[in-house]
């Protein structure tokens, strides 16, 4: 089977269901990687690996949808609940642009009362103050209950938030694209067809968007191999996904408890992404969950990109994971493993190398 | 560059040992996975699927220490704050924790003390084992044996003689650092030679006590500095086959004084312990310190030539004063899952590598 998977990745013919499936349980690591590093090399020969300076802002942690694995939302009369108003937000973009960052991911919760109306105000404030920061926020359960809470159709919403200043969504939420795990660890939360619906909706807008998945929770191997397989039919029909972005479950003060996956379990996942998803260009290392030194060896397990910067980031810190990096520590981490680090923007347009 | 991989393996396959100058060639590629397959290659040979691992506890009896090497932040002198020295009974209650706990081996280390008389560390090895008779006490760097030479003015030979009577099981691998005098003279320039080094470890290997190796990496050495470390250790254990384990030690730069020195990055990790493995082919194990490594690289390095994992270790001092972020102890279960994760077989052993259980 391994011999057999090779020579189709060396020709570039698609992977089938039960061969990722095969790879994911079967093979070993290094089999698995040597593969990924080959297709990473062949879609992206100018051996750069590149980031993006970008803040997240966290507008409310007040959410209805109350997964299992999050340990970032509170309930509304919980003591620190928050929505942030305006004017931090403002101050928040404005250190942003104090550091020549290019892109604003700005999710939270679903909150019960935040309307159509708060968001468009919000972004079109934005666009005016800070016209070189990309609005790239909201994932598709904030679309979709933005929508729901405002009286609108999701392309209506997507559309309105699009004439706002919304540039492009990411792709959070995805969790694990199989209604029953979603069942299991976030019962609240939109199913897979909603989140693909969202994507699939915003890429006719001619927004770009990113995909994620988080696994280590409850999922079997079949799951995930289910996930990358509906990323790439999607992508498929759109085109739309810039980038595909794995990243592990982290169980501190969650619902849900348990352990997050293994630092192997990871680099598989990663290499599996590179081989099925083809037809996504990039792939990002997950430095947030898994740490410098495991994202630079990343980049040999078929990742290009080491995503934000993240001036700021609460979501993950909550369940007890909180790996910083500086700008100058991510170009080091980059260049020490023999690539030529570079600046891009939420395009992936080349800014400058280093 | 291909062809460098294509000698190194059939060399491999055929028992030949690989020359300074490929493995210095090794460092300097970056083809990461390729080395790793290499390592993989030489390991099942010698080991198959099996990861080792112990359970064990660390106790540190000193943290003062007369020597001040620039990379250690772990020593202290007397009159400074947060310094200890642990009494006996501390010390027998330490182990009779581990001992109920299950573990099979104590690990002892220590700063170079200015006032505590050899009998100390003699009459601590013979009460442990008096009072745990099955515990293996693995115990002393070689700088702590060239110190008890000269506290004492005798030969080490002798001292080596005197704690193996008193119950000395094994010995550990620490303080090699880099072998080679011109980092030495930075890093450590009041510690030991290397030569003096290995002369020590020769002698306790001729005394029939099995000994590991340490190499820190990822301060001021080069990578030439890395081959004549591996080199000299290999030469030794021709003569001698005393060593048992080779363990890389990544650097943690927190609290030290070396100036401009960043850590260990993750590649850099993996190709060292990859290299090592392929390297050292008459050394049986190769282990990955989760304490240095990190929990994630220490289990990734499983693929890449590593088939040891220390142990449960317990209460760490020395790493973790340098800023090491991995937990102080692991639990046997989450050493056994992690093994498994890896596609490997755990086997629990003792000091001297007999196997005590498979999982």
């Amino acid at each position: 089977m391994l011999k057999s998977i090779h020579g189709k990745t060396e020709k570039t013919s698609p992977l089938e269901r039960d061969e990722a499936l095969y790879l994911l349980t079967d093979a070993d690591l290094l089999s698995v990687g040597k593969m990924a590093d080959a297709v990473r090399r062949r879609m992206h020969p100018h051996n750069r690996v590149t980031f993006v300076i970008d803040r997240n802002v966290n507008y409310t942690n007040i959410c209805q949808s109350r997964c299992k694995f999050c340990a970032f939302y509170r309930t509304e009369d919980a003591s620190d609940a928050y929505v942030l108003p305006y004017e931090t937000i403002y101050r928040k973009v404005q250190e942003l642009a104090d550091h020549v960052g290019t892109q604003l991911l700005m999710q939270g919760g679903l909150h019960p009362d935040l309307k159509i109306e708060w968001f468009e105000a919000l972004f079109r404030e934005l666009r005016a103050r800070f016209p070189q920061v990309q609005i790239h926020s909201l994932s598709p359960a904030e679309v979709i209950h933005i929508a729901d809470l405002s009286g609108l159709t999701m392309p209506e919403c997507l559309r309105r938030l699009q004439a706002a200043g919304l540039e492009s969504v990411p792709g959070g939420g995805a969790e694990v694209l199989v209604d029953e795990v979603r069942k299991e660890i976030s019962p609240n939360k939109i199913g897979w067809r909603q989140w693909a619906a969202v994507m699939e909706e915003a890429h006719a807008l001619g927004m770009r968007t990113t995909a994620t998945m988080m696994f280590g929770s409850r999922e079997r191997p079949e799951d995930i191999v289910e996930h990358l397989f509906r990323i790439r039919e999607i992508q498929e029909s759109t085109g739309g996904f810039t980038a595909f972005i794995p990243w592990t479950y982290q169980p501190g003060g969650t619902e849900l408890g348990g352990a997050t996956a293994t630092g192997v379990e990871y680099l598989k996942v990663l290499a599996l992404s590179r081989l099925v998803l083809d037809n996504v260009e990039n792939i990002q290392a997950s430095w947030v969950t898994q740490g410098a030194e495991m994202a630079q060896v990343s980049l040999f397990f078929g990742a290009n990109d080491l995503g934000g910067t993240m001036l700021e980031e609460n979501v993950v810190a909550a369940a007890g994971c909180s790996f910083r990096l500086t700008i100058g520590e991510i170009i080091h981490l980059a260049r020490e493993a023999g690539f030529t680090p570079a600046k891009r923007n939420t395009r992936y347009d080349i800014l400058e190398e280093y | 560059m291909i062809d460098l991989f294509h000698t190194i393996r059939s060399k491999i396959k055929t028992g030949a040992r690989i020359s300074d100058e490929e493995t210095l060639a090794l460092f300097e590629s970056r083809d990461l996975l390729a080395i790793g397959e290499l390592a993989a290659l030489a390991n099942r040979k010698i080991n198959g699927e099996k990861v080792y691992f112990n359970v064990n506890r660390h106790i540190n009896y000193t943290n003062i220490c007369v020597n001040r090497c620039t990379f250690c932040a772990f020593s202290k002198g007397v009159e400074d704050e947060g310094c200890y020295t642990l009494a006996l009974n501390d010390i027998l209650e330490k182990v009779a924790e581990a001992n109920a706990a299950g573990a099979t081996e104590i690990h002892i280390v220590g700063g170079l003390h200015p006032d505590l008389p050899f009998d100390f560390y003699l009459e601590m090895i013979a009460a442990i084992r008096s009072d745990n008779p099955g515990l293996h006490v693995k115990a002393f760097t070689a700088v702590e044996l060239d110190y008890f030479a000269r506290i004492t003015n005798q030969d080490v030979a002798l001292v080596i003689s005197e704690l193996k009577e008193a119950g000395l099981g094994s010995m550990p691998g620490g303080g090699a650092e880099i072998l080679r005098r011109e980092v030495r003279d930075k890093i450590c320039p009041e510690k030991i030679s290397g030569e003096r080094w290995l002369e020590i470890i020769e002698q306790a290997h001729r005394a029939g006590l099995k000994t590991n190796a340490t190499m820190l990496f990822g301060h001021l050495e080069n990578y030439e500095d890395r081959v004549d470390h591996l080199r000299r250790l290999r030469d030794l254990q021709d003569r001698t086959s005393g060593f048992q384990a080779f363990i890389p030690l990544a650097f943690q730069p927190d609290n030290t004084r070396i100036p401009g020195a960043k850590g260990v990055g993750g590649v850099d990790a993996l190709k060292t312990l990859a290299i090592s493995r392929i390297y050292l082919d008459n050394f049986m194990h190769i282990k990955g310190y989760w304490v240095m490594l990190g929990l994630k690289i220490a289990q990734v390095a499983l693929a890449f030539g590593v088939n040891d994992l220390d142990g449960t270790v317990v209460e760490e001092k020395i790493g973790h004063d340098a800023g090491a972020a991995t937990p102080q102890a692991l639990g046997k279960e989450e050493i056994l899952d992690m093994i498994r994760k890896a596609g490997k077989v755990p086997v629990e052993r003792d000091t001297l590598y007999n196997e005590l259980k498979s999982y």
